[in-house]
């Protein structure tokens, strides 16, 4: 269940300043130097200073990962309804609206058909951006047709996840989304094309519980916050303070759940080794 | 031992009178239709009181103390149990029990989450909330029914999966999506029925049925309505307005097409009557598995794949 608060995009970047004639300043997650928007976007996102990840926006990726940045989208209609008139005091409509209007995006994830180093992919990407990345009937539905689509079309699929876990505004529904996209993933297995998972910053809750941690190969950002139960939930629950470094990156590793930490600049040379090393593309 | 919230109060007190009555009338045959009469009359009245319960009552009711756990169904339900125990990897998790037993003339492979009925008893059942063991037991139970081919029921009944510093460093999240996943793909028959608390993604790790079925006064949700009122309202005493607006109980649900069919219960409640909340469900547990049968092993599997495909609500 999603746990984390939908406002706040771009952890690390709440200092945001700018003054006159010298652009946007930022102020480090990792270390607190102040960097420029320039050197930032340069090493995408990554502190030159201590290596820190910021987050990086879907159309960030995609320039990243992706040849010549394209994405030809899929199922960008697939919109969201209001199946339980959800009301917290504020719509679930109204909410969608302005998720829609801060993110720039149709819903919490995109999809699509690209290439990777010439290898054709079946590619998604959570957007947090987009009420936490929450998983509700679209982004179940979208992420359950790339597989759908990745198994007909016999593509690997390459996936992003940044999602706090299920959306709370659709209910039942929201979690019947898990099996849904899991059980697609799990007939796409048939095709014997590689699933390659990628979990950002942060990845909890019914996404981390659905199709996160079920690559063939799972990869993880430096740093990223992933488990199922969110680190409040657990204080909360055990009434106790937990380890530094609990639930990040270092610590999914060094615990077996992912199979590599990957820093950016390392992203597309290790997504392409290891697309052509499991037969992806080029078929 | 009696256990009694408020509001079911009158209802209690009403099927304990026929109960009383009921125990006169085994000495005395000549009270059996006077009795007959008067079951129908508290029985139409105790439905009539329970079907205008609010949703956090119906919550209440599947939390029940005195709620029928999954052995207490497995005892009435089954012949012939054989537990087997552990995941093969790490431990055993007494919180999710499973096995095979003989459901009347078929051999079936059987789990479900188990509550402890005292605080003694929840040490061992961790209050029904598995770790990552219990659901990799899972896995290793439904591999066992796929290799078998014996049918699998399923019995649901847990707040969620348990949120401790152990259960991540073991993979919780990974634990349950692997058991989705290998529970979605096996070639066998496979009914869930959730008998109590259905509580997220713990419970969906053993929810993927080809039919899913649920008892009256049940629920199923992706948060508890605790926990979502504390992260909508900050304010976990909102919980009953969570309740209402999350859409949890078994009418809702069939509305939804998350479950095909609701088991009513005893009068006042599953935990007024074990032997007669049994019998129903054995009702409904046998038809939903008979309905099953003649589907080869990939239909079954195809069958469980569109039932869960066409879940969600989106424009397109």
């Amino acid at each position: 269940m999603s746990s984390l608060p939908d406002k706040t995009p771009a952890q690390g970047f709440s200092n945001e300043k700018r003054s006159l004639g010298k652009g946007v300043f930022k102020k480090c997650g990792g270390c607190g130097s102040v960097l420029t928007a320039e050197a930032l976007s340069d090493t995408w996102h990554v502190c030159s200073g201590c290596g820190y990840h910021h987050p990086m926006t879907p159309a960030d990726w995609r320039r990243l990962l992706l040849d010549g940045g394209a994405l030809e989208r899929w199922d960008d209609h697939v919109a969201p309804a209001d199946p339980l008139r959800f009301d917290d005091g504020k719509g679930y409509r109204e909410r969608l609206e302005r998720a829609k209007k801060q993110s720039g995006q149709t819903e919490a994830v995109e999809v699509g058909r690209a290439h990777i180093a010439g290898h054709p992919v079946a590619y998604g990407c959570y957007v947090f951006s987009f009420m936490g990345g929450s998983m509700g009937s679209v982004v179940g539905e979208r992420v359950t047709r790339l597989f759908e689509r990745a198994t007909t079309d016999r593509l690997p699929v390459v996936l992003l996840h940044a999602s706090g876990g299920a959306r709370m505004q659709e209910g039942i529904l929201s979690l019947m989304q898990m099996a849904k996209t899991v059980a697609a993933l799990s007939r796409f297995r048939a095709v014997r094309k590689p699933y390659i998972s990628l979990c950002l910053h942060p990845t909890t809750g019914g996404v981390a519980a659905s199709t996160a941690l079920l690559g063939d190969v799972n990869l993880v950002e430096p740093n990223a916050l992933i488990g199922f139960a969110g680190p409040r939930v657990i204080e909360s629950t055990l009434r106790t303070t937990l380890p530094e470094g609990f639930q990040r990156s270092e610590f999914l590793q060094n615990h077996g759940m992912v199979d590599r930490i990957v820093p950016r600049s390392e992203m597309k040379s290790t997504l392409t080794v290891l697309l052509s090393h499991l037969g992806g593309g080029r078929a | 031992m009696a256990h009694v919230l408020a509001f079911e109060k009158p209802v209690v007190e009403l099927v304990g009178r026929v109960r009383e009555l009921r125990e006169l009338a085994h000495a005395d045959a000549r009270l059996a239709p006077e009795l007959k009469r008067l079951e129908e009359k508290a029985a139409k009245l105790a439905r009539e009181m329970f079907s205008k319960l609010e949703p956090m009552q119906k919550v209440q009711l599947s939390r029940h103390p005195n709620r029928p756990y999954t052995l207490d169904y497995f005892a009435r339900l089954f012949d012939d149990f054989i537990e087997l125990s552990g995941d093969r990897c790490f431990a055993e998790d007494a919180s999710l029990v499973g096995g095979l037993a003989r459901y009347h003339d078929r051999s079936v492979v059987v789990i479900g989450h188990q509550k402890g009925r005292s605080t003694k008893e929840n040490m061992v059942r961790n209050f029904g909330m598995p770790n990552p063991e219990g659901y990799r037991k899972a896995i290793r139970l439904y591999e066992l029914a796929d290799r078998f081919r014996l049918p699998v029921l399923a019995f649901v009944d847990t707040p969620g999966a348990f949120p401790g510093i152990e259960a991540e460093e073991r993979g919780q999240a990974e634990a349950i999506a692997h058991a989705i996943e290998v529970m979605a793909s096996i070639g066998v028959p496979v009914v869930t029925t959730v008998i109590g608390e259905g509580g997220s993604g713990g419970a969906l790790a053993l929810g993927i049925g080809n039919r899913v079925l649920i008892l009256e006064f049940s629920y199923y949700s992706v948060i508890s309505p605790e926990g979502c009122a504390a992260i909508l309202w900050k304010d976990g005493s909102l919980a009953p307005r969570a309740a209402e607006r999350l859409k949890i109980t078994a009418p809702d649900l069939l509305e939804l097409g998350c479950v095909d069919a609701i088991v009513d219960e005893p009068p006042g409640g599953a935990h007024q009557d074990h032997d007669d909340a049994a019998r129903r469900l054995d009702r409904a547990l046998w038809e939903a598995l008979v309905s099953l049968d003649g589907l080869s092993p990939d239909e079954l599997t195809a069958d469980r794949y569109q039932r869960f495909r066409r879940l969600g609500s989106f424009v397109a």
